[in-house]
């Protein structure tokens, strides 16, 4: 395949049209008069993790709520370790962008008196099926910003530790994509398809994050040696049995409980109902043979199984097709409940990319905002937002000053070269989905994946980190026939360096601090004492390098060294 | 978890492979669209809200419970109506307004 050359220079470049990407992209055209470019691997209209809806507004600051009281909140249900001044800069703007997205078309829940009605503690009740159209629409109403769709990104181009654009390749036509800028934004989303999935089979993908955010930004960022924090703090769903369709509609809306096979209510037995310990509880019952687990809707009227019939549709049709066909609902049945394969998103725990307040990277030139950032737990789609305004306005303030980058051909040509050498590959003894499927495997089995219970133990990650590298060799080797194969081999090398990070940052915590989304069964302890600080890392000459670094408190005004 | 798109129907706007978040939607040679990935469908409907046509039903794979039913959309204005056929063949249909918030 002969790839054509096209190189492009815009002030601002951001990478992945989704929640962030658009409202960094809004936030940009609204307050400046640079040049935007998003360059997206789907298309904006609807890619991403908003692509069916989204059911509600989890993060809000209601009436008995103050952007205090969500930190602590947030700071209580993530057992300490998290930044509080990266979730402050976020609560105090929650409700503004809530108003912003309103103002777009959102449909909110409102009360007799204009108020939003809340769902539970910070959500609010919307209609989320068409946020993701909404936001696109409001993208294109700017001249100023251009959008590439169909375009996959996959590395950044970087000159003196600093970040003057990135390449990727078009997935519709043979073209290599070089795009220079005055600084970047990353906001491709977290990472999933990193384990082997519930459901393994036919329906691989019916899972819960996006298995199209194959964490390319965490990847990207990895490989130019940028500062990730707390990947060992992955994030396992309670979900619907199968469907892995959201619980929170019927737990937090319908306000029902968990319930053992023998309908007692059962989490209250292992400890305070955290996020994690909700799932944790769950697992345990199941261990102990009071599986299966469920959500107690039976008895529900038949107007609030109407409604969730729509709520469903409205973000996870699959539910409410199941219910359906096979004539049944949630008021005459309860909902079995399981929890997923890990994922790491920066969005619900705080995994990611090590951040200042304004969002800046370690690397120069380069903002991470929404999933793909770190420090900051259940931001969720408002939080998201809240991010991609901040890095916006610290980007387009820095461009003020700069001039833009020079193109090296030599640089490019590199990478040219690289993407043919998939082409020009002999034929190899193995597929691409075999590669995806060992790499599942051998997470699943030694990274603590659903067959563990989510537990593991240093000598078994040690296995883990050997096959991982073992697989890595074999990707560079494996031969692809069109441009769509050549998408899927960057994805699973992507997912194999996150893998590679989320090993070191596993084995590194000597303490067992999240239930489930970090269970090290050599130390099945939390220990405070030694333990509440961040596990950092920085990629370079082929190693993970680990970094611990003290936890940072609410106001205090941080900003990189280096 | 998949879709299903009918050939006879298909009118070659290319919508659908457009919109897919996973870009799994070609055209074969008479401008037909096929889903190329079907194990790779995230289930998102994405594709369904832009068929004009009609031609694209979802259904649950066997794994995850399904048992021959599907569904499909059609967009009149601010409504989506959601039609629900069961294996033996009724259809419900749930009309959904889209600019009115969920209860829950
Ligand atoms: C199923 C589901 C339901 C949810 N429900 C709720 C809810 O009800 N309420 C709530 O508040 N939150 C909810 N969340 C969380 C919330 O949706 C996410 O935290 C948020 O949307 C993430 O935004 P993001 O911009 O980081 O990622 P995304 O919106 O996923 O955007 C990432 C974008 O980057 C693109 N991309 C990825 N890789 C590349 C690449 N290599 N090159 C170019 N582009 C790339 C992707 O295609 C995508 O468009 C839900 C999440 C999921 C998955
Ligand atoms: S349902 Fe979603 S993921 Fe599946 S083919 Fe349609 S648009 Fe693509
Ligand atoms: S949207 Fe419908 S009619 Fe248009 S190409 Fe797709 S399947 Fe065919």
């Amino acid at each position: 395949m002969q790839f054509k050359v096209n190189i492009l220079h815009t002030d601002l470049l951001i990478i992945g049209g989704g929640t962030a990407g658009c409202f960094s992209a809004l936030t940009a055209a609204e307050q400046s008069d640079c040049k935007i470019m998003i360059v997206e691997k789907a298309n904006i209209k609807r890619s991403g993790c908003l692509a069916a809806g989204v059911n509600a507004l989890n993060a809000y600051i209601g009436e008995d709520e103050t952007p205090e009281s969500f930190v602590e909140y947030v700071k209580q249900d993530s057992e300490g370790v998290i930044r509080e001044d990266l979730v402050y800069s976020i609560a105090k703007r929650l409700n503004t962008v809530t108003k912003k997205m309103e103002e777009l078309g959102l449909p909110i829940l409102k009360d007799e008196n204009g108020n939003y009605v809340q769902r539970g503690r910070g959500s609010i009740k919307i209609n989320g099926e068409n946020i993701k159209p909404l936001l696109s629409e409001a993208v294109y109403k700017h001249r100023s910003i251009e959008v590439l769709n169909k375009v996959n990104m996959i590395d950044y181009l970087v000159h003196d530790r600093e970040v003057i654009g990135a390449i990727g390749f078009s997935i519709e036509e043979p073209k290599f994509i070089a795009v220079y800028a005055k600084a970047v934004i990353c906001t491709t989303g977290g990472a999933a398809g990193l384990y082997k999935p519930n459901n393994p089979g036919f329906s691989g993908h019916k899972m819960w994050y996006s298995p199209f955010n194959a964490g390319a930004g965490y990847a990207m960022g990895i490989r130019a040696g940028a500062e990730m924090t707390s990947f060992e703090m992955r994030f396992i769903a309670l979900r619907c049995k199968d469907t892995i369709a959201p619980t929170g509609t019927v737990a937090q809306g319908v306000k029902v409980k968990q319930v053992n096979k023998k309908g007692e209510t059962y989490v209250r037995k292992y400890g305070e109902p955290t996020t994690p310990m909700r799932l944790y509880a769950t697992l345990m019952e199941n261990e102990n043979g009071n599986g299966p687990c469920y959500l107690q809707t039976k008895g529900i009227t038949k107007e609030q199984e109407q409604e969730l019939y729509k709520a469903y549709l409205n973000m996870a049709p699959a539910q409410t097709l199941q219910w359906l066909e096979h004539n049944t609902g949630p008021a005459s049945q309860n909902i079995e409940i399981q929890g997923t394969e890990p994922y790491i998103v920066g969005g619900h725990t705080a995994s990611g990319y090590w951040i200042d307040r304004n969002r800046k990277t370690t690397l120069k030139g380069l903002y991470a905002a929404g999933d793909v950032a770190g420090g900051s737990p259940k931001k969720y789609v408002t939080g998201c937002f809240v991010e991609g305004e901040i890095a916006a306005l610290a980007a387009v303030n820095e461009i003020q000053q700069k001039l833009s980058p020079a193109v090296d051909e030599r640089v490019i040509q590199r990478y040219v070269n690289s993407l043919h050498r998939f082409f020009e590959n002999g034929s190899c003894l193995y597929e691409i989905e075999e590669l995806e499927i060992a790499m599942q495997k051998i997470m699943d089995e030694y990274a603590g994946g659903i067959s563990q219970q989510y537990a593991y133990s240093e000598q078994k990650l040690i296995i883990a980190a050997a096959r991982m590298d073992e697989l890595m060799d074999v990707a560079y080797t494996l031969q692809v026939k069109d441009l769509h194969e050549l998408l899927f081999i960057h994805e699973i090398i992507d997912r194999l360096y996150v893998g590679r990070v989320l090993i070191e940052h596993l084995k590194a915590r000597k303490e067992t601090r999240w239930k489930c989304y970090q269970e090290n069964k050599d130390y099945p302890e939390k220990d405070d004492a030694n333990w509440k600080k961040y596990v950092n890392s920085i990629y370079g000459d082929g190693k993970v390098n680990i970094l611990y670094r003290d936890l940072i408190e609410r106001d205090e005004a941080y900003e990189h060294s280096h | 978890m998949s879709i299903h798109i009918d050939k006879q129907k298909c009118i070659s706007c290319g919508k659908c492979c457009k919109a897919c978040p996973g870009s799994l939607l070609y055209q074969d040679e008479y401008k037909k669209t096929f889903i190329k990935y079907p194990k790779d469908c995230w289930g998102c409907t994405a594709c369904i809200k832009e068929c004009p046509a009609q031609a694209i039903k979802y259904y649950l794979g066997l794994d995850i419970g399904g048992r021959g039913g599907h569904l499909h959309i059609k967009q009149e204005e601010d409504y989506l109506d959601w039609y629900i056929t069961s294996p033996q063949g009724e259809t419900k249909k749930v009309r959904i307004n889209r600019k009115e918030s969920n209860q829950y």
